[in-house]
């Protein structure tokens, strides 16, 4: 063996022994530190996630799923998009995880072990829909600034734990209260101690609602941890940012939550619609509540080519924010004519709901299927993308899959 | 004892010595580079295990078909102020995503300096904004896209 050579393997040896010797001692790890092996890693492997998911962003991450993945009734993990606005966390042990409740508003500030918020409260599972508020982005004209999420930014998973009510309630909530607010143990990118990545929250009405939990499980197993391991705050309906991750700490305020993505543009809309590329004032943003009609064909991938003369069963999911779809129709001839279909009943309040349809074609040629969901107030989706905002948010425009029929 | 036998022998010796130096130098290295980035582990309040960054020899500026294979950016006047200042905090791939106007972006910068710790870029900033948008302009979509990139297959039942 050449001496060079001998001693460039010699070398990589005792450097891979210390790796190895790292990673032994992972669990003492100084916080925020990263691994090498962490740091190109895969995402697929690393959440689980199937290989057909698509990755916007990997610092933070942020992967979103294409329309046929999103076919599950309830949604699986491997399917479920990922937003990040900070690092996830590392080293988390639910053992000694603890909630606080505090704030303004709150009567007595108290803490609670996860074992404690466990046996002291009772679980409710509900199926929740969280859409990224941002879902859809990518085809704002001027394009608007952000993750440029497609369609693939919502899931419907089955979240277990108990009422954030029963336990803001348990410390006590003065005639003051407005707003909560979360804090989470995720890092900011900028590796800054003192800013938080994201802060947000809802109004109390929203808070105290059945459905609002303070989950621990998701789909019947501990909740992954890129989906906010050991505990997350779950407010289905409402933009996925509600639905914080990782929460610590939740605040009981006496005024509107001014935590971090609260204030200036994001997770905003203009309070009054304006022409696309207005700027519009921080002061003339007003934050988005319940999130709109919506509704994604699941069944068949776009793309499909069928023979003349056979039809073609679709479905998919609608969903309305705090409301629930009333109606659910498609069009074959670019919104020209619109044929409803059936939608069954939400699994429970802010569950998404199944619809399907057997479409039928009348001549060979290229198609697209539009399906346009009509929330419980009497509101569709329009086919043209809706108003303009500056942030992107809040496009729920008919999803289209293209046909070819032979 | 033969004497090629006493020669590997010493040989070994030889090796084992070296070995260890550069263990040990590769050690010390690492905890001095470690101890220039994070002064306080040094701190014996802190019952955390001594860390060592270990350097890996990869060429971080490596471009392979006009694309800067680290960050996937364009080559491109500006490439090098792009990587540099805009890669540190986040991801490139929130900047490639994201096509914006000179205006726009210079916004989008005073709002990463007011809230997100990004530095003051000084000649940078001019040069960085244009890279961005001759590199990455925006196209018109209108009020709706055609379908593209459609992958046609054959649906069986």
């Amino acid at each position: 063996m050449k001496r060079r050579e001998f001693v460039k393997k010699a070398t990589l040896s005792s450097f891979t022994a210390l790796i190895g010797a790292e990673l032994v001692f992972g669990s003492k790890m100084l916080e925020g530190y990263k691994p090498l092996a962490l740091q190109d890693p895969d995402p697929f492997k690393m959440f689980n996630k199937n290989p057909e998911m698509v990755v916007l962003n990997d610092k933070p991450w942020n992967i979103e799923a294409q329309a046929h993945l999103l076919d599950d009734k309830i949604t699986p993990n491997s399917c479920m998009f990922i937003r990040n606005n900070g690092f996830v966390p590392e080293g988390i042990d639910p053992n000694s995880w603890t909630l606080t409740i505090d704030g303004e508003s709150v009567v007595r500030e108290k803490t609670y072990t996860l074992a404690e918020l466990k046996s002291k409260f009772q679980h409710h599972t509900y199926q929740l829909t969280l859409e990224c508020g941002g879902n859809g982005r990518s085809e704002f004209d001027p394009p608007a600034k952000g993750n440029q999420w497609t369609v693939g930014a919502v899931h419907c998973a089955s979240w277990t734990g108990v009422r954030l009510k029963d336990v803001l309630e348990d410390a006590g909530i003065k005639s003051s209260a407005v707003y909560i607010g979360y804090h989470a143990v995720d890092k900011h990118l900028s590796g800054d101690p003192k800013k938080e990545p994201i802060s947000r929250g809802c109004p109390m009405s929203k808070a105290l609602q059945d459905e609002t939990l303070l989950a621990f499980q998701m789909n019947g197993k501990d909740i992954p941890l890129v989906h906010g391991h050991p505990l997350r705050l779950v407010a289905g309906g409402w933009p996925a940012s509600v639905s914080g991750k990782w929460v610590d700490r939740i605040s009981i305020r006496n005024k509107v939550h001014d935590g971090t993505k609260m204030t200036g543009t994001a997770y905003r809309v203009p309070c009054e619609p304006v022409a696309p590329g207005e700027k519009v004032k921080d002061e003339d943003m007003c934050i988005i509540e319940s999130m709109p009609v919506k509704s994604l064909i699941t069944y068949p991938k776009t793309g499909a080519m069928i023979n003349k003369g056979k039809a073609l069963k679709i479905r998919g999911h609608a969903w309305a924010g705090e409301l629930e779809v009333a109606k659910m129709e498609y069009s074959i001839d670019f919104g020209s004519t619109w044929t409803e279909c059936s939608v069954e009943k939400p699994a429970n309040r802010l569950a998404w709901q199944h619809f399907s349809a057997n479409v039928e074609f009348p001549k060979s040629g290229y198609y697209e299927v539009w399906a346009r969901a009509t929330d419980s107030n009497g509101i569709s989706q329009p086919m043209l993308l809706p108003g303009w905002n500056p942030k992107g948010y809040l496009n729920n425009a008919c999803h289209r899959i293209a046909v070819k029929v032979k | 004892m033969a004497r090629e036998d006493v020669f590997r022998e010493q040989v070994k010796k030889v090796y084992r010595l070296l070995m260890l130096i550069l263990v040990f130098s590769v050690l010390t290295g690492g905890v001095l580079v470690y101890f220039t980035v994070n002064p306080g582990f040094l701190d014996f309040n802190q019952t955390t295990a001594e860390l060592v960054e270990v350097p890996v020899e990869v060429d971080e500026d490596l471009i392979e078909n006009g694309i800067h294979v680290r960050t996937g950016l364009v080559e491109a006047d500006g490439l090098m102020e792009v990587v540099n200042n805009c890669t540190a905090c986040h991801s490139a791939k929130i900047v490639t995503q994201n096509r914006m106007s000179a205006e726009r972006w210079n916004a989008t910068i005073k709002w990463m300096q007011e809230t997100q710790n990004l530095w003051d870029l000084g000649g940078n900033q001019e040069i960085i904004v244009n890279y961005l948008v001759t590199n990455y302009p925006p196209s018109a979509k209108g009020r709706r896209m055609v379908l593209t990139d459609i992958e046609w297959y054959e649906l069986k039942d």
